[in-house]
């Protein structure tokens, strides 16, 4: 690209004092990776990639679904069970074809996760999960890469910048040591986001992430931002390092790896909880009543087979319902459904086999077959 | 002695409006009062933040000290 080409398109922040050509160039010199290319992870991608970040690699495995458009704004219609890694770096490409766009579409794990996160020097998490979260955090302290922090909960939301230059750099096992279980906090399938937040806070940490690049103004180190769209409060935290953050994060490669996230955040697999296939195979089999403990007015509907709606709440009342000798709860994550599980076996006892969908229906939808 | 309580995202919820605990002298305290009142507070982890400082250990309050309960989030 021509130097010409290169002012026209980025003339508006070159001219900034304190940016200049010197910060276009540290800009396009460096190499990014948002994990994430959900309601975060848009925003941050589209600012990102606009401002002329040399290198941006996106990692995601999952599909474009109808319920994320009203926030994840890169998409449309068009991409719905397109695979959203693929089509970000797509639809980015054609915003600037001038940088470089990497699409991973797979899933962090353990085993790729320090390798992918070494090739960068920036990390941006835009995930939607606590196991996959404390992962790339204790990654990037291992790799000492720094790591630009988002996340949103229905109106709120939190930003902070983890330098992990030093040993005493705070990063966000300074803030939550230890990672909440499943149930404990809910995701945004469960308890719903309003769809401008992750504009704001994804747009936030492209801004964060601009600061650290290119050395302008104080970016949220050792600081944690929040953020209230109801009624625009904002409040930062101060936040310093403690001594006992580092004998929760792995020593080295070795033992990271041996580590299971998603086991750290999830309450251990219930005997009583069946996976979607499991589910639909037992389906085939029939003799089963299937109930959805969701509240009524819960989205997705389910008309792929027959089930009876009992909110969790109304469940102890309305045992009466429950006809069959297998009974199978399901509800949005699976969390709630391991709840009625509970109660149902307190009810029945062993008269009755009693299960609850791992995953819920949404983890169900994903790999449905007629039944 | 009345210190104010801030709460986000669950803890909100939970509490469902302002909240307010007399007569304490520390954090510990504070928090012990607050689990009284709201039991739910105990199944929840938050960070606890007193004049925006995030705090380690049970931290001396005076009345125009403000205290922040900040549970995490996950989503994006």
């Amino acid at each position: 690209m021509s130097d010409q080409n290169l002012y026209e398109r980025y003339h508006r922040q070159i001219i900034l004092p304190e940016f200049g050509e010197e910060g276009q160039q540290k800009l396009l010199k460096t190499k990014i990776l948002v994990i994430g290319a959900g309601g975060l992870g848009c925003p941050a991608l589209q600012y990102l990639t606009a401002a002329g970040v040399g290198t941006i690699a996106i990692v995601d495995d999952d599909v474009v679904a109808l319920n994320n458009l009203h926030r994840q704004v890169l998409y449309s219609v068009n991409d719905i069970g397109l695979s959203k890694a693929k089509r970000a770096a797509h639809i980015l490409q054609q915003l600037n074809p001038e940088i470089k766009i990497i699409s991973y579409n797979e899933r962090l794990a353990t085993q790729n996760a320090l390798t992918l996160i070494d090739d960068f020097n920036i990390i941006i998490d835009g995930t939607d999960n606590f196991s996959t979260r404390y992962m790339i955090n204790d990654a990037c302290v291992l790799l000492n890469k720094p790591l630009v922090y988002g996340a949103i909960s229905q109106f709120e939301g939190q930003v902070s910048v983890f330098r992990n230059k030093k040993e005493e750099d705070v990063n966000y096992r300074d803030i939550f040591p230890d990672p909440p279980k499943d149930g404990e906090v809910l995701n945004c399938a469960e308890a719903g986001v309003l769809g401008v937040l992750p504009g704001i806070i994804g747009t936030m940490m492209a801004n964060e992430t601009i600061k650290m690049i290119t050395g302008i103004g104080e970016p949220l180190i050792d600081q944690l931002f929040t953020y209230n769209a109801l009624n625009n409060q904002v409040y930062i935290l101060k936040l310093s390092a403690r001594k006992e953050t580092r004998s929760l994060i792995p020593k080295d490669k070795k033992e990271f790896l041996k580590i299971d996230y998603e086991w750290l955040c999830a309450a251990p697999v219930q005997q009583n909880e069946i996976d979607s296939d499991i589910f639909n195979r037992m389906m085939v089999k029939g003799n089963i009543d299937v109930i959805d403990v969701r509240e009524l007015h819960e989205m997705p509907t389910v008309n792929e087979f027959n089930h009876i709606r009992v909110p969790l709440a109304q469940l102890a009342d309305n045992t009466s319902l429950i006809k069959s000798d297998t009974v199978i709860a399901f509800c949005q994550s699976g969390k709630r459904s391991l709840q009625a599980a509970k109660i149902l076996s307190g009810i029945f006892g062993n008269s009755k086999k009693i299960y609850s969908l791992r995953g819920g229906i949404v983890e169900w939808k994903k790999h449905k077959q007629p039944v | 002695m009345s210190v104010k309580i801030i709460l986000f995202g669950k803890l909100a919820d939970i509490a469902g409006g302002a909240v307010s605990v007399d007569n304490v002298a520390d954090t510990d305290s504070l928090i012990n009062a607050l689990h009284k009142d709201y039991p739910e507070f105990t199944k929840t982890k938050y960070v606890i933040a007193v004049d925006k400082q995030v705090i380690k250990e049970n931290t001396v309050l005076n009345k125009k000290s403000t205290v922040a309960l900040l549970p995490p989030f996950s989503g994006g």
